[in-house]
């Protein structure tokens, strides 16, 4: 009986770990913890490390800007929370393997720009390891207190209404406009307004991380006013939400 | 949710073209090899033929000057209709700079484009690449003023002289002023008088300073006393390489001299870092790289003295038209618009900076004709008041400053908070009482990344500082060798200079080139005295 319930108990153990190796591999809904290797923050840690100190963090590349000149822009999330990585220093031939679930060691300060903390002046390393985060959906906590707690995480918002953004020259509404005026021109950032109980938010298609030519890009273009959309995208931050859209969908 | 952060980091904007540049150089410029012919006036511009020109432009994410522009292109469209101009907008001068630099290389440069001095001088390095304007500004058909102009072109001597100066370098004139401005120190005044202070007549350093610590006060909850609210930074700079330049300036330190020599890295500079640090220490000060835009600080109360571009005027303010912050944070204040701070209030100095245009040379010197006459019209009155009144800019020609509308414009200050918003209409004065007072900074090829590194200097102190590093002789020391090294002010091109002229004068061959050619002529010479042996071997 010893030799079964320690067989049995071996076995168990064996399936745990397995499972466990499996879930590093795997995408999104896995509620495991991150263990963190020595020297290394939690995402709590992270969060409560004071403005303009040194953070080491391991994260998941989710997406990225476009590289450009040794700096890539990463969003990233760990199981626990989320992590902007602004301008992290990175070469061209490194940048195509930042590919979403890479998991990475960034190295760098944290810091705060009109509301959006991040880390900047940051290094990284590659590391063994697999994550994709699915899209938390966010919609009961937009308009509260609370939504910043999930800032630079994946979201997701469901049946907002499309609002005017602005007017054209001829002065009709628009669903959406090019540069937050206007003032820009195709292949510009995207600007669009959602409402939902009243209260409208101003949403963006970062160009440099959803270019013109992407699926997400050329919704926007297309949304009329009133339409009801379900959208995904990074929970960013610029004086307020401010949403870097990476997907819509017309209901 | 307005403005966003600048596109990409201006400093690796700049690198890359630096880089492109190096390549344009040895591609195009390397000793004497061929590039475009020089351009040469046309005797008659031929209507008969359609000319499609292209026109990158800037503006400062502001939808009333994207429309001013596209009126402009329309109405000469009008008065040319064999001309075509195809208007390509961007918010950011780095990011024009860098798509010249790289349409250089591939022959598809725009034709008229706006642009800084200071760019130009690289653009420079490829061969005949940059119209000089002097001949077509005296043409006495298609020049300024000119008798076959179908528009009310301003004569030269309408354009402010010292505006028309400043597109002056290398002997030529390589573009002509669209809009200037100035910096100007946006103040929240109320503040200001509840810390117990009265604004001077002349804002100096040392006022701002210390008005700056005096509201650093908190209460026993950790509420600034002067705004009751937890977030305070009361001086914030935009432009830190400006701040840098105009603090040199007013010092009457070195920055460089007129020939390219660098001489940013000096005492002075030094001692201007640790005052600067020691406010950032004290959390005193920031500037927008770290913090983000001074004008939302302003807005919200959570600034008294924010540095910006007289450009900058309409976000700045309780009532300011352009906002980026919700209007819930906006708290009620009485702005005051002056000068930046001066060491020297009796002799007193600020830089004179915005927008030119440049004309790319092409092979058909038609399209160039067609190109300085779009460039030419950008000059009349209606574009000149129109834009000049989007901002707090200037417009560059005496005809439209004295103009009755611009006059009429001025005079309506504060009537409404749009078009005559009074801090705007304020800040275009400041500069209009203060065209003497400005300067510019050398032109040469790299005075652009010396530009760049000025403001990294500061930028790099003030973040150390935040991070709790040591700013001593050694830190300064590794500063100024890092920042050097950052924007390659060791490298030719950099440094040097005198690549300002249309054909670069590369100087003497270098040491190894001289040797490497010397051994080939040596090898070569062997090589012929071998095979002359050998037929004579052959003969015998």
């Amino acid at each position: 009986m010893k030799k079964l319930t320690s067989l049995l108990l071996t076995f168990v153990l064996v399936l745990a770990c397995v499972g466990c190796g499996a879930a590093n591999e795997s995408a999104g809904g896995d509620d495991t913890a991150d263990v963190k290797s020595e020297g290394v923050m939690t995402y709590d840690e992270y969060i409560a490390a004071d403005l303009e100190s040194e953070v080491v963090v391991e994260t998941y590349v989710q997406a990225t800007q476009s590289w450009w000149d040794n700096t890539i822009t990463v969003y990233s999330q760990d199981k626990d929370g989320a992590y902007f990585l602004y301008n992290m220093a990175c070469s061209e031939e490194d940048s195509k393997k930042l590919t979403p679930g890479t998991k990475i060691k960034v190295t760098g300060y944290k810091s705060e720009w009109a509301g959006e903390v991040e880390i900047i002046d940051a290094t990284f390393e590659f590391e063994e390891g697999s994550y994709i985060a699915e899209a938390r959906d966010v919609t009961p906590l937009l308009g509260t207190d609370e939504l910043i707690s999930h800032q630079n995480e994946f979201v997701s918002f469901k049946g907002l209404t499309v609002e005017a953004a602005g007017q054209d020259a001829d002065g009709n509404d628009v669903a959406f406009l090019y540069a937050w005026d206007g003032s820009g021109q195709k292949g510009d950032d995207l600007y669009f307004n959602v409402s939902l109980n009243g209260e409208t938010y101003t949403f963006t298609v970062e160009s440099y991380l959803c270019g013109e030519d992407t699926d997400v890009y050329k919704a926007v273009e297309a949304l009329n006013i009133g339409d009801v959309i379900d959208l995904e995208g990074f929970l960013y931050w610029y004086e307020g939400v401010n949403p870097h859209i990476t997907s819509v969908t017309v209901k | 949710m307005k403005r966003s952060r600048l596109p990409k980091s201006r400093i690796m904007v700049l690198l890359s073209a630096l880089f492109i540049a190096g390549c344009m150089l040895m591609l195009s410029g390397c000793h004497g090899s061929k590039g475009l012919n020089a351009f040469e006036i046309p005797e008659e511009f031929d209507e008969s033929a359609e000319y499609e020109i292209t026109f990158w432009a800037k503006n400062d994410t502001n939808k009333t000057q994207t429309a001013i522009y596209e009126k402009a292109i329309a109405d000469f469209e009008k008065i040319y209709p064999n001309i075509t101009v195809n208007l390509r907008l961007y918010t950011d001068y780095s990011k024009i700079y860098n798509d010249v630099i790289t349409n250089i290389a591939t022959n598809t440069t725009p034709n008229v484009c706006i642009t800084y001095p200071d760019h130009i001088a690289t653009y420079l390095t490829g061969v005949n690449q940059v119209v000089p304007l002097e001949d077509l500004f005296a043409d006495e058909k298609y020049g300024l003023g000119g008798s076959k102009v179908r528009f009310d072109s301003p004569a030269a001597d309408e354009i402010i002289p010292q505006f028309l100066e400043e597109c002056s370098f290398g002997g030529h004139y390589y573009a002509i002023p669209y809009m200037r401005s100035t910096e100007a120190c946006y103040i929240n005044k109320t503040y200001v008088e509840a810390l117990g202070y009265a604004l001077p007549d002349a804002l100096t350093w040392d006022f701002v300073w210390e008005v700056s610590e005096a509201a650093m006060a908190k209460d026993a909850d950790g509420n600034y006393l002067v705004n009751g609210q937890k977030v305070l930074i009361p001086f914030i700079y935009k432009s830190t390489d400006n701040m840098m330049i105009q603090m040199l300036a007013q010092k009457g330190a070195g920055y460089s001299t007129d020939s390219g020599e660098l001489l940013l890295f000096n005492d002075t500079t030094e001692e201007l870092l640790y005052t600067i640090a020691e406010h950032a220490e004290s959390e005193a000060f920031s500037t927008f790289k770290i913090s983000s835009y001074p004008a939302n600080f302003l807005n919200a109360g959570q600034c008294i003295f924010a540095i910006d571009s007289t450009a900058g005027a309409t976000w700045m303010g309780t009532n300011a038209p352009l906002l980026d912050i919700s209007a819930d944070k906006v708290v009620e204040f009485e702005t005051a618009v002056m000068p930046i701070p001066q060491f020297d209030p009796e002799n007193p100095k600020m830089i004179s900076q915005g927008p030119s245009v440049c004309i790319f040379n092409k092979s058909d010197s038609q399209e160039v004709l067609a190109s300085w006459l779009f460039a030419q019209y950008l000059l009349t009155n209606d574009v000149q008041i129109a834009y000049s009144e989007t901002e707090g800019y200037v417009p560059v020609t005496k005809k439209a400053q004295e103009s009755a509308e611009y006059q009429d414009y001025l005079a309506r200050s504060g009537e409404d908070n749009s078009a005559h918003y009074e801090v705007k209409i304020q800040a275009a004065r400041l500069l209009l009482d203060n065209i003497s007072n400005t300067f510019v900074t050398p032109v040469f090829n790299g005075s652009a990344s010396l530009r760049d590194a000025a403001g990294q200097l500061i930028e790099n102190t003030v973040k150390s500082v935040r991070r709790g590093q040591v700013i001593d002789g050694a830190y300064m020391e590794k500063l100024y060798s890092d920042i050097t090294s950052l924007y390659r002010l060791d490298q030719p091109g950099s440094q040097g200079g005198a690549a300002v002229s249309g054909k670069a004068d590369l100087g003497p061959l270098p040491e190894t080139a001289v040797i490497l050619l010397s051994a080939l002529v040596g090898a070569w010479a062997l090589i012929l005295l071998y095979a002359a042996v050998q037929m004579r071997r052959k003969k015998k």
